[in-house]
């Protein structure tokens, strides 16, 4: 990995925003507003004015780089990108970004991400309604779909079960995660679930949706939006907030990426390739890590990103689960804002969010004691994965 | 004919891989130059790069390596119809497709369980083709029962 050190301590994250996350009665608000207002929010944190903007990394489907700048005042944009990875998506635009501040090609990169996943179209329609709005949105038409396969957490579940017979993994263990997240979101005021707490007997009590998984191992659909700016380190030090510097970032894809029942290792996914890259590229191990903030669309996917992230052994992410190892407190803190789970679900952005928080030790009751080091990771479409491993 | 639900698009691939349903056959493109066999079906060979390759014949005959059990439709074409399985199927062949265990209730489901290809006439034009327990499977249990 000598000479391929990707993005190293070169760029950093100067500005988080993010709306209110709501579900009931809905933001009232369209998901470019929405997003706006996180997006103004990013840019007032990092002191900066909005002319100042000049690349933008949209969310795939949620809004052009050209309705942003025309609202923003972006008279001078010089970048604009979307990386089709779905829920790897803002992680993986963190590192386009970065790559782009330090070539010079922009000076400050905007990554929004939000919608109304509550009171618009709900997340388990999107591939059903438009096969175009993902890679592999075609084959899920014509092969999946007609037999029901309809929704994320259907295609899932397919790999969860083939882990509980090949390791064992049983249902107590994905409790465990439901229930670490929702832990957590009992010291975020700003979580959905904030006030409503979760035993591991109300899991296990939950309604069955798609077996494995019941209704407490999937994420939440809620409206809200958040936003980060990135900027080169040198920038960075001008700036009003103490920077998040992006120690590393890789991405990755399953094969094939777009169908998910042809892999010959289906537990290989984007991030079983990124993660040992983006260690190598950073010059830290896993256990230099002080918390993860891990896309949790399900209970199952955020253990199996623990085991390919090399947080443990492939086949021993239930048993590293348990016993408090994720909570706040614990060995590896997973999730300190309660994720998509728990907090909401903002496409991933609201972990990077946190992560910058987390940081900077602006958490708050959640704060991670000495946190230097914290990893962030993205999961979209059929297993695309993208991690960040971001430095105080 | 069942209730048509979401279907495929008859085009491209697609089309012939469905209009051999229709007649009764499983086929999957196979390679003329490595043999691979593929599915989903693919412009050319991810294995040998050759762009020659043929609709080749399956045996019909694979073993049950996934499944989930849909308990509350995300989609309304099948809230009539839960609980019911999507499954993952791994042909002799090597391939893996999504379909379902026709004959089977879910809570019988197994992994690794042999199973044998049905044709399920949706509609006029398509027919999806399905899995039921492979008879020799079938008929052993039969006996197992009634001894």
């Amino acid at each position: 990995m000598k000479g391929e050190q990707g993005v190293r301590d070169r760029a950093c994250i100067v500005g988080i925003g993010e709306t209110a996350y709501v579900r009931r009665p809905g933001s009232g608000m369209s998901a470019l507003g929405l997003q706006l207002q996180a997006a103004v929010r990013a840019i007032e944190d990092a002191g900066l004015d909005r002319a100042r903007i000049d690349g933008l990394m949209p969310f795939p489907n949620l809004g052009s780089a050209e309705a942003f700048a025309a609202n923003l005042g972006c008279e001078n944009l010089r970048f604009a990108a979307t990386i089709h990875m779905g829920g790897a998506a803002p992680v993986a635009s963190l590192q386009a970004a970065a790559t782009a501040v330090i070539a010079g090609i922009a000076s400050y990169v905007l990554i929004p991400a939000g919608w109304n996943g509550y009171s618009g179209a709900r997340a388990r329609q999107t591939v059903a309604a438009d096969a175009a709005s993902m890679p592999g949105g075609e084959i899920a038409r014509d092969y999946y779909l007609p037999y029901g396969l309809t929704a994320p957490p259907q295609w899932y579940a397919l790999m969860a079960r083939r882990h509980m017979h090949e390791y064992g993994t049983r249902p107590e263990q994905l409790g465990a995660i439901a229930v670490a997240m929702r832990k957590h979101a009992q010291r975020n005021p700003r979580a959905v679930m904030h006030g409503r707490p979760l035993s591991l007997e109300d899991y296990l009590a939950s309604p069955m949706l798609a077996d494995p998984y019941r209704l407490f191992d999937c994420c939440l659909e809620t409206d809200g939006a958040a936003a980060a700016l990135v900027t080169t380190a040198e920038r960075a030090r001008d700036l009003d907030k103490k920077p998040v510097t992006i120690m590393a970032t890789a991405c990755g894809q399953p094969y094939p990426a777009d169908e998910i029942t042809n892999r010959k290792d289906i537990f290989r996914t984007g991030l079983s390739i990124a993660a040992p890259e983006a260690f190598a590229r950073a010059g830290i191990g896993a256990a230099d890590v002080d918390f993860a903030e891990i896309y949790d669309c399900f209970t199952f996917e955020v253990l199996q990103q623990i085991e390919e992230a090399g947080f443990c052994k492939r086949g021993e992410g239930g048993a590293f689960v348990e016993g408090g190892r994720i909570e706040l407190g614990g060995e590896l803190p997973v999730n300190t804002h309660g994720g998509l789970l728990s907090e909401a679900h903002v496409l991933g952005m609201n972990h990077i969010v946190e992560a910058v928080r987390q940081l900077r030790g602006d958490a708050g009751e959640r704060q991670v004691e000495k946190a230097e080091i914290g990893v962030v990771t993205g999961w979209g479409d059929f297993g695309d994965g993208s991690i960040a491993v971001l430095r105080r | 004919m069942g209730t048509a639900g979401p279907l495929p698009e008859l085009q491209g691939f697609a089309k012939d891989f469905y209009a051999w349903c229709k007649r009764g056959e499983l086929r999957f493109q196979r390679c003329s130059d490595c043999g691979a066999w593929r599915h989903v079906p693919r412009e050319m060979c991810a294995e040998c790069g050759s762009w020659r390759w043929e609709w080749s014949r399956s045996s019909g005959r694979g073993s049950l390596f996934t499944w989930t059990v849909v308990v509350r439709a995300m989609h309304p074409a099948f809230e009539a119809k839960v609980p019911f399985a999507p499954a993952v199927i791994e042909m002799e062949e090597g391939v893996r497709l999504v379909s379902q265990v026709v004959d089977c209730p879910p809570e019988e489901l197994e992994i690794g369980m042999p199973v044998e290809v049905v044709f399920d006439d949706v509609t006029a034009e398509i027919a999806l083709p399905k899995f039921r327990v492979a008879r020799s499977r079938a008929r052993r249990s039969t006996e197992e029962g009634g001894g």
